[in-house]
């Protein structure tokens, strides 16, 4: 029979999500089973503790707050399209939170018996109610809802999988083919083949792929003592050798590889080795054609002789960050990955500047990486904060010292702007004299600025806190950083103005959870997902980090983890703080990919309800913190 | 009393129910809220197209007890087919009046019966009543435009001339106007309006409702 009202219902539901995942016929066969219910403004939908309804909801039009009972305080609020009361569809347990009508509005019941089957049918249904679960209890563990929600049945999607079709891309070689003949003496050759920085080299015999001489043949035949070093190519090769088309794809290569024991195929023009050599294939370019491998990045950017190499490599890097996000990696492990990358990456912008200067360093120094990069968060390219700083020397070598490092930080400043960290706007870079000083002056430095705190000391701290050593010598970061931590235990006060800086950052969200954009400037209209999401939670974590003394954590959900471990009675809030501060990572890192910048400021039209959605559960744990660090600091008394 | 034998027994349930009275509160009756799409406007000549009727009960409305009939007749008006778009010859499944009354009056009982401009819906369906041989309706009946009338001041009163319509309504309220003009989507409408007067007038007890609505009800 028709019915007008279920259509509306399935018009309604089809907009948002998990719904808009179904297809129209899936969605009517449960509509007519749906029931509208009207609340009037202040009514309860559901107590704390009451026994599971039948239903789910969702707010169709108006607006109904979830309340913790305890303290009335509203945990959130949930409007147009929002889904609630999930708890029953997760387990039999009764309500943990309140639901109550904020303004009059009206709900849609959906009963939990007929969407069940739908849950375990759609995978992305299931992983949406999850996280919408998640948002509205603030439970960032509630993947172990998942196996009950989901049922014994689910499946893995395999669309979802962002699995990249290796089968049929075809391998990347070297062209440059370096070859020699069999009667090329080896110690010739393994000159040769240093000089060239490869593992492998043809040897050719009238133009034909003859044999071929691997690192390992020098191990196993001449440091071995079985054959002289002064014996010919033709007493170590392998020969024949195996030969391959060039238009193998990845998994040929590798098959072919692993079928004979060896680690290099030589392609020729038809396959056999009748045909000219036309490349050599090594393991290790199947490896970075799979380009999944970090350890081979990190290799590669050793090999690298100049920074335009680093710049591929940083491709690389990029390519493999978004297959990690494409594949849902957890955000610990990928950033981990990622900042290693970075981290090999700048490491070698200062070896190849080292390499440049005409003498080595007068004395020890250590490059600092300050920021997002100290925290281990930076993912994408940003802006690099850095310093340096160098052992003491007399009064009278100082300004000639400094100029020599100053020099030094020119050239790797410049490095890593080439492969593509743009300038610090701030100029909070090691090219500064202000951030190349010795351990001395930074200790007097750090000393002022927490003696002293006044706003852009505070600003300094935060940045300069999270440093992290990049290069150079581990005593000398050591030692600033436990006077560091000295000063701060004899200046308490400093903590205060450290969190009272830390509340200087912009609210997300305003009543109603809506977002709070910018209202002038370049980024009018957008959302500064930085400065109103992820600094407070990086600011706070710092502060309180710091007044816990707890050293070498820098990273913001670590902090947090800690956090949670050394406060027990307040591990729900940090571990929510951990997962929020990881989750706007991803959100940031997604952003920026998608649109190649910095990710930091997001026009809000182009983001889905799911992305609104997420984006929103990680604004209760910012202003959670907040809560907690004006409390705990007082920051009242200096503001 | 004595003529009650004559009915036939889908009426004689429907006049039985109404042996027990209504509670007390008005948030334990039934609702029934409903809409007629019609030939014109002449309760006498025109006839019912279709009718469409929802259930509201303790402020839920369950899709499932809402229907949308088609009704067959012999009396047609092409002039009114651009407003409900209902074809003599449609290809709707059509039942008699009969049958649609006696469907109307299984989903009535006793309940308060809501509508929009209600007088002229229930004259509809008593002069149909009437046709086939059955008395009038006997529930009590509310209607959401002398109703809003309660909920606005006397200023807006005098602006709005003492008409206002179920697109007005739609539009005070947010409703979407989606399925205007067939008689479940307007009664969908009336419902949603009904449910958020109810809201504003806070009305305690079912007489104090009658009461209330009862000042612009001219029958």
């Amino acid at each position: 029979m028709q019915n007008t009202i279920s259509d509306r219902i399935a018009d309604f539901l089809k907009k948002y999500p998990p719904f808009s995942y179904l297809p129209m016929e899936e969605l009517q066969t449960f509509t007519p089973e749906i029931t509208i219910v009207y609340k009037e403004k202040n009514t309860i939908v559901f107590k704390r503790n009451s026994a599971p309804h039948l239903f789910f909801y969702v707010v169709h039009k108006g607006a109904i707050g979830l309340i913790r009972q305890e303290d009335g305080i509203v945990l959130d609020i949930c409007d147009e399209g929002d889904i609630f009361g999930l708890r029953p569809l997760m387990a039999n347990e009764n309500y943990r939170l309140e639901a109550k009508a904020q303004e009059e509005s009206i709900l849609y019941a959906i009963p939990i018996t007929l969407f069940k089957p739908i849950v375990k049918e759609y995978v992305e249904i299931g992983n949406f109610l999850v996280e919408s679960f998640a948002s509205n209890t603030r439970n960032p563990y509630s993947n172990t809802h998942k196996g009950q929600l989901l049922g014994d049945t689910a499946q893995f999607n395999p669309n979802n999988s962002g699995s990249r079709l290796l089968d049929v891309q075809q391998v990347e070689y070297s062209s440059k083919i370096i070859s020699c003949k069999p009667s090329t003496r080896i110690q010739t050759l393994a000159k040769k083949m240093s000089k060239k920085n490869i593992g492998a080299i043809l040897i050719e015999k009238e133009g034909l792929p003859f044999g071929i001489i691997t690192d390992k043949d020098f191990r196993n035949k001449v440091v071995t003592g079985i054959v002289p070093i002064t014996a010919k190519a033709k007493a170590i090769m392998s020969s024949p050798v195996i030969t391959y088309p060039s238009n193998l794809t990845i998994t040929q290569a590798q098959m072919a590889m692993m079928k004979s024991g060896i680690s290099h195929l030589v392609l020729t023009e038809d396959g056999t080795p009748n045909t000219n050599a036309i490349g050599i294939l090594s393991k290790h370019d199947v490896m970075l054609s799979l380009g999944n491998n970090p350890a081979v990045l990190v290799k590669a950017t050793k090999r690298c002789t100049q920074v335009d190499e680093l710049k591929a490599i940083r491709k690389g890097v990029m390519n493999l960050l978004k297959g990690y996000l494409e594949q849902n990696i957890p955000m610990s492990l990928t950033s981990k990955i990622i900042s290693e990358l970075n981290d090999a990456c700048a490491k070698q912008v200062i070896r190849l500047s080292l390499k440049q200067m005409d003498t080595p360093p007068p004395v020890e120094f250590a490059w600092l990486a300050m920021g997002s990069q100290g925290r281990s968060e930076q993912l994408l390219h940003t802006d690099q904060d850095n310093a340096l700083v160098f052992a003491t020397v007399t009064e009278n070598n100082l300004e000639e010292t400094r100029t020599y490092f100053l020099r030094l930080a020119k050239l790797i400043t410049n490095g890593l702007h080439e492969i593509g960290y743009a300038y610090c706007p701030a100029d909070m870079m090691a090219s500064n004299p202000k951030w190349c000083l010795s351990v001395d002056e930074f200790k007097e430095t750090t000393t002022k600025w927490i003696t002293n705190p006044g706003p852009d000391e505070v600003l300094l701290s935060s940045i300069f806190f999270d440093y992290n050593l990049a290069y150079g010598s581990k005593e000398l970061t050591d030692e600033l950083a436990s006077h560091i931590f000295k000063t701060v235990e004899s200046y308490p006060i400093f903590l205060t103005h450290l969190a009272s800086g830390a509340l200087q950052n912009p609210s997300p969200s305003g009543f109603f959870r809506k977002f709070l954009v910018e209202q002038d400037g370049l980024h009018k209209d957008f959302f500064d997902l930085k400065r109103r999401a992820l600094m407070p939670l990086i600011d706070a974590a710092r502060v309180l980090i710091l007044s816990h003394h707890i050293k070498g954590i820098n990273n913001t959900w670590q902090r947090y983890e800690k956090l949670a471990l050394l406060e027990p009675n307040n591990a729900e809030l940090y571990l929510a703080c951990s997962y929020s501060s990881k989750a706007l990572l991803k959100f940031r890192t997604r952003q920026g990919l998608l649109h190649n910048d910095s990710g930091r400021f997001i026009s809000l039209e182009q983001l889905n309800k799911e992305e609104r959605m997420k984006l929103k559960r990680t604004f209760s744990s910012v202003k959670d913190i907040q809560e907690v660090l004006s409390v705990r600091f007082m920051t009242a008394i200096v503001r | 009393m004595f003529k009650k034998k004559t009915y036939p027994d889908f009426w004689n349930k429907y006049a039985d129910s109404f042996d027990n009275g209504l509670p007390n509160l008005v948030q334990d009756n039934k609702f029934v809220v409903l809409d007629t799409e019609t030939t014109g406007f002449n309760v006498k000549e025109d006839r019912i197209l279709s009718i469409g009727a929802l259930v509201l009960q303790q402020q839920t409305i369950p899709p499932k007890q809402a229907f949308e009939l088609f009704v067959e007749q012999e009396h047609y008006n092409a002039e009114t087919v651009k407003i409900h778009g209902i074809l003599k010859r449609g290809s709707t499944k059509r039942i008699t009046e009969l049958q649609a009354l006696k469907r109307i009056l299984e989903t009535l009982k006793n309940s308060v019966l809501v509508a929009h401009h209600t007088v002229y819906d229930v004259a509809m369906i008593n002069n149909a009543l009437k046709r086939n041989g059955l008395p009038k309706l006997k529930n009590k009946s509310l209607d959401t435009a002398s109703l809003y009338f309660k909920t606005v001041t006397k200023l807006k009163k005098e602006e709005l001339e003492s008409h206002i319509t179920l697109d007005d309504l739609a539009k005070i309220y947010d409703i979407s106007k989606k399925d205007r003009h067939t008689a479940l989507g307007d009664a969908y409408i009336t419902a949603i309006a009904f449910l958020h007067i109810l809201e504003k007038l806070k009305p305690t007890t079912l007489n104090d409702l009658l009461k209330r609505d009862g000042l612009f009800n001219f029958y």
